[in-house]
């Protein structure tokens, strides 16, 4: 399927470049819709892959890259099951979405995700998943998961442990704080920084460059230089069930459910 | 090096042209979430501005319970 028009996103293969693009408002929440839309795409990515020589994963929404999951969705549905459900439920949604990442990640296939502004949690992990990132100057990284009393649940950690070095990786987890895209490129996260508005016409630039090099070449580096920490994966999924069972959870989502302001970023 | 006052009216100019809000309506105290009818996504967003204005880095967590001009200049300033 070289192309396809969903409600949360939509995929075009064009000249040899797969542009994945992100569209439900307000920030493109990763809830049970997006869920079910990018399994559709981690399906066809293999065939797709086989046609095309870059990946360009990016938002058309302004606000942002992707603000995480769907906390409002979530929070009604665990109020709605009994606490056990509940848990198997979170699970059963990780679980998936650990399948769409971890496919997107091991991709035979060069993948950019041109990031704009919010980039937090679960929009976090999949520009993660990408081999670059490239970030327009006004894009703003955070995992605020233990601001809800949990830890990163789409294989945030194992990637970021991947790629960044220890006491970046504790500095964004241990104080769930935001950091902009010149610390992003500082600290080897993104590669480029380019001006508002620019990051996908920069992505594009460069899955052209890509365009010129051996595809089987280009497979094979990616592999033997991108281990996927598979075990450390489920490991994380296990940690994130145990948490989501602690009364905090439930606290913290009430909380930002239940807040007057349209998108409670703030910490 | 800024005083803190010019840093104050630096913030001030910024969060005016950035917002479309007449400069002659913000002042030092106001609560700049309802001058400038922003939520804390755009809050972030002036965050970021401020930060490549200044030259600073800012972890959002400083700005917890902060909604005024004057007293996000005097975070801003400690980190100048």
């Amino acid at each position: 399927m070289d192309h396809f028009q969903g409600q949360a996103l939509s995929w075009q293969l064009s000249a040899g470049v797969i542009e994945l693009t992100l569209h439900r408002d307000p920030c493109n929440e990763i809830g049970s819709l997006s869920l079910t839309e990018l399994e559709k795409f981690a399906d066809a990515l293999d065939d797709l892959s086989r046609k095309a020589h870059a990946l360009i994963v990016h938002s058309a929404i302004k606000a942002g890259f992707c603000a995480g999951a769907d906390l409002r969705e979530l929070y009604y549905r665990s109020q709605e099951m009994g606490k056990g459900d509940a848990v198997a439920g979170v699970r059963d949604f990780l679980t998936r979405i650990h399948h769409v990442l971890n496919t997107i990640d091991a991709a035979p296939i060069t993948t950019l995700a041109a990031v704009h502004g919010v980039t937090f949690g679960g929009g976090f992990e999949l520009a993660l998943v990408c081999d670059l990132i490239i970030a327009d100057k006004m894009a703003r990284f955070c995992f605020p998961e233990l601001r809800l009393g949990l830890i990163p649940g789409f294989g945030g950690i194992p990637r970021l442990k991947r790629d960044l070095g220890n006491g970046v990786v504790r500095d964004l987890l241990l104080t769930g704080r935001s950091f902009n895209a010149t610390r992003a490129q500082t600290v080897g996260l993104v590669s480029q920084v380019v001006g508002e508005g620019e990051a996908l016409r920069a992505a594009r630039a460069t899955a052209a460059q890509l365009g010129k090099f051996d595809r089987n070449t280009a497979i094979a580096a990616k592999k033997f230089i991108k281990p996927i920490p598979y075990q450390e994966l489920r490991q994380e999924i296990d940690l994130f069930c145990r948490l989501f069972a602690e009364p905090a959870v439930e606290a913290g989502l009430r909380k930002f459910v239940e807040s007057t302001d349209l998108q409670p970023y703030l910490p | 090096m800024l005083t803190e006052e010019q840093t104050l009216n630096e913030i001030m100019n910024l969060a005016a042209a950035h917002f479309k809000v007449s400069r002659d309506q913000l002042r030092p105290d106001d609560d700049f979430f309802k001058t400038l009818n922003i939520d804390s996504l755009q809050a972030l967003d002036l965050l970021t501005r401020l930060e490549h204005h200044f030259h600073v880095e800012m972890p959002d967590y400083e700005l917890q319970g902060v909604s005024d001009f004057r007293t996000l200049a005097s975070r801003i300033q400690a980190r100048l």
